[in-house]
């Protein structure tokens, strides 16, 4: 009997599957997934090919509604979804973002090795638990004023390194430096901006979490070298968390503004969450200008975590920053709208880019990555589950070509988190991965059990997609040693 | 006896349905959905309450805020609801009294965080009783 799905998915290669117009009427472009046929098979729920489909009716989208190999049922756009629309005639969707706006994750270096930093791993995610606050209704140690908020708001990162949370080669190695331009306070709401002061500087809780992993294979020793990854063995760092209730408020807020835009505009749309404006109306306009600083909070909030994480090393190791060899590999945004300009049939065309769940990809020689990254492409950080592994790709000349310079984002869910909980106990989930020499911290066991290896596709299966599809290039792999989660 | 309310799977995400006699019954009991999933409600006092008025362009864009509005007042001031007292709601203006106390770590202890309320598979269903479908991004 053939699956479900073969009588939906038109197959173009290996590694690319169509749905076709025809699929669903109103599409105005067809969808097309990264997946390989063993994929497809776990992947397969209808209701994500109905989202990617329904994507596709934005107005203004152009080429495909494109799913990554991690996608999952999410709410509105699909989880793993990207699509891009004309500034000209095109929409903008706070649905195609999400509710957590850059959410990202970051990764930081070290010269310590595994055999350094075994012995001291339960002392060193002691730490670290300490230094930085997670989990569910926890607060931060930074107090900001309100206007003070605005100024990260505007600033992002920089903020941070004004306040001694970082240093000038951080921001460098931070897409769009740490900062959006258009960042305009005046368009956040006041209760955003309520939820955002306490929450500055805190990891949440959910999927978000601190891992300390060490490098366990190299797929490219050169591209590896550049960016600080030498040895097998070698302590790597990786961050992963967004915007916080800021960022969960301005999405919500425009979810209302561009609800009522939709009558405005006449737009036909079959899912209220695919609220939506005109790129370059008023209601698109505000909705960009408060999303850049939502993404400006997240990257100050990556920021001011980071130097948490060095001081907490610094305090374990008792070694300088310099001499822990303590830089910023990158830091990626994974939920976002950017403007950015494509060649469309041989015309350049400047297209709102939205990706919800899909990490930037661009190849060597881009002018929007950082000058060290130049000549092997942009890094590209993608974080497995707990008890598996992450990778470290670079973008390519493919992504561009056809991904609107787009790949995946981590493993995709394929099992709810309550069909987890039911399955699985935090505890029992904290002893198989002591076990296997990874230890755990988190500030609640249910949530430990939502996160687990068993509710997640394994991340190697997509990474290779997307590698062997070429919208991005395998370089390195991590598993982790120790995690803390919210 | 009908339940009040119970929890469906989503892969990414949690949805619940609520049921209710009335409209103003079955909103209740989505926001009792809302906070089980944050925290076990028996173990929450009903030593304070906030009032909450809106006013939306239609039902169900009035659900969403009124359940927006509430984990608004989660986040800022860490208060667990568990008791709904809507006194005015019709298609586009919504009053409730509601009640329930802070957060206190030594006898609340928290399940998971919800980001927000979509409107993805929303369904506000009057047919038979009133029935509400509501998914939350967390």
């Amino acid at each position: 009997m053939s699956a479900p799905w073969q009588e939906i998915l038109k197959k173009i290669d290996d590694y690319r599957w169509e749905i076709p117009r025809s699929y669903k009427a109103g599409m105005s472009v067809p969808g097309l997934i990264y997946a390989s046929e063993a994929m497809l098979n776990h992947i397969w729920e209808e209701q994500v090919f109905q989202q990617v489909a329904n994507v596709a009716f934005l107005p203004g989208i152009i080429d495909h509604s494109l799913a990554m190999p991690d996608i999952h049922w999410g709410y509105g756009f699909p989880i793993g979804g990207v699509a891009a629309t004309r500034v000209k005639d095109g929409v903008v969707s706070p649905g195609g973002v999400g509710f957590d706006i850059n959410c990202g994750v970051r990764l930081l270096r070290t010269n310590l090795t595994k055999q350094e930093v075994k012995p001291k791993i339960e002392q060193l995610i002691t730490e670290l638990f300490v230094n930085i606050p997670s989990g569910l209704g926890s607060t931060g140690k930074l107090r900001v004023s309100e206007k003070e908020l605005d100024q990260v708001l505007i600033k992002g990162s920089r903020w941070a390194a004004e306040k001694g949370y970082g240093e000038a080669e951080d921001i460098v190695a931070t897409e769009e430096s740490g900062c959006m331009k258009r960042a305009n306070p005046d368009k956040v709401s006041s209760k955003a901006k309520k939820r955002g002061i306490p929450q500055l500087g805190t990891l949440g809780s959910g999927n978000h979490f601190l891992e300390v992993e060490v490098v366990d294979e190299i797929y490219d020793p050169e591209v590896a070298k550049v960016m600080g990854i030498e040895d097998l063995g070698q302590i790597l760092i990786l961050i992963h968390t967004g915007s916080r209730g800021f960022g969960h408020e301005v999405c919500s807020d425009y979810i209302r503004v561009l609800g009522e835009a939709v009558r405005k505009y006449g737009i036909a749309l079959p899912d209220r969450q695919l609220a939506c404006a005109p790129v370059e109306s008023p209601e698109g306009q505000d909705y960009l200008q408060a999303m850049a600083c939502a993404a400006n909070y997240a990257w100050t909030n990556r920021q001011c975590i980071t130097h948490w994480v060095r001081q907490s090393f610094i305090k374990v190791f008792g070694k300088s920053r310099k001499e822990l060899g303590m830089e910023q590999i990158y830091d990626v945004t994974h939920n976002i709208a950017k403007i950015e300009e494509y060649p469309i049939d041989g015309k350049k065309q400047t297209l709102c880019v939205h990706r919800k769940g899909a990490t930037r990809a661009f190849p060597a020689g881009s002018p929007d990555i950082p000058d060290i990254y130049k000549s092997i492409g942009q890094p590209v950080l993608i974080p497995g589950d707990m008890g598996r592994c992450s990778y470290i790709l670079v973008g390519t000349e493919t992504a561009m070509k056809e991904s609107f310079g787009s790949t995946c984002h981590g493993a995709g869910r394929i099992q709810s988190r309550t069909a987890a909980k039911r399955s699985l106990r935090g505890a029992d989930v904290a002893k198989a991965l002591a076990a296997r020499g990874i230890i755990v911290k988190a500030g609640s066991m249910g949530s430990l059990a939502e996160e687990a290896s068993e509710a997640y596709k394994d991340v190697t299966e997509v990474v290779d997609v997307t590698h062997k599809a070429g919208i991005s290039h395998k370089v390195a792999r991590a598993r982790p040693l120790g995690v803390i989660k919210g | 006896m009908k339940k009040d309310f119970e929890i469906i799977d989503h892969t990414a995400d949690v949805g619940i349905i609520a049921y209710g006699a009335d409209i103003s019954q079955a909103f209740a009991n989505a926001a009792r959905a809302l906070f089980s999933l944050i925290t076990e409600l028996d173990n929450v006092a009903e030593a304070l309450h906030r009032d909450i008025e809106l006013t939306a362009s239609d039902q169900e864009s009035l659900l969403v805020e009124w359940l927006n509005e509430l984990i608004y007042l989660f986040d800022t001031e860490h208060i667990l609801f568990k008791r709904f007292d809507i006194t005015k709601l019709n298609h586009t203006q919504l009053k409730a009294r509601n009640y329930g106390e802070k957060v206190d770590r030594s006898k609340h202890k928290l399940k998971i965080g919800v980001k927000a309320t979509t409107y993805h598979m929303l369904k506000v269903d009057k047919s038979d009783g009133c029935q509400i479908q509501v998914l939350f991004d967390i």
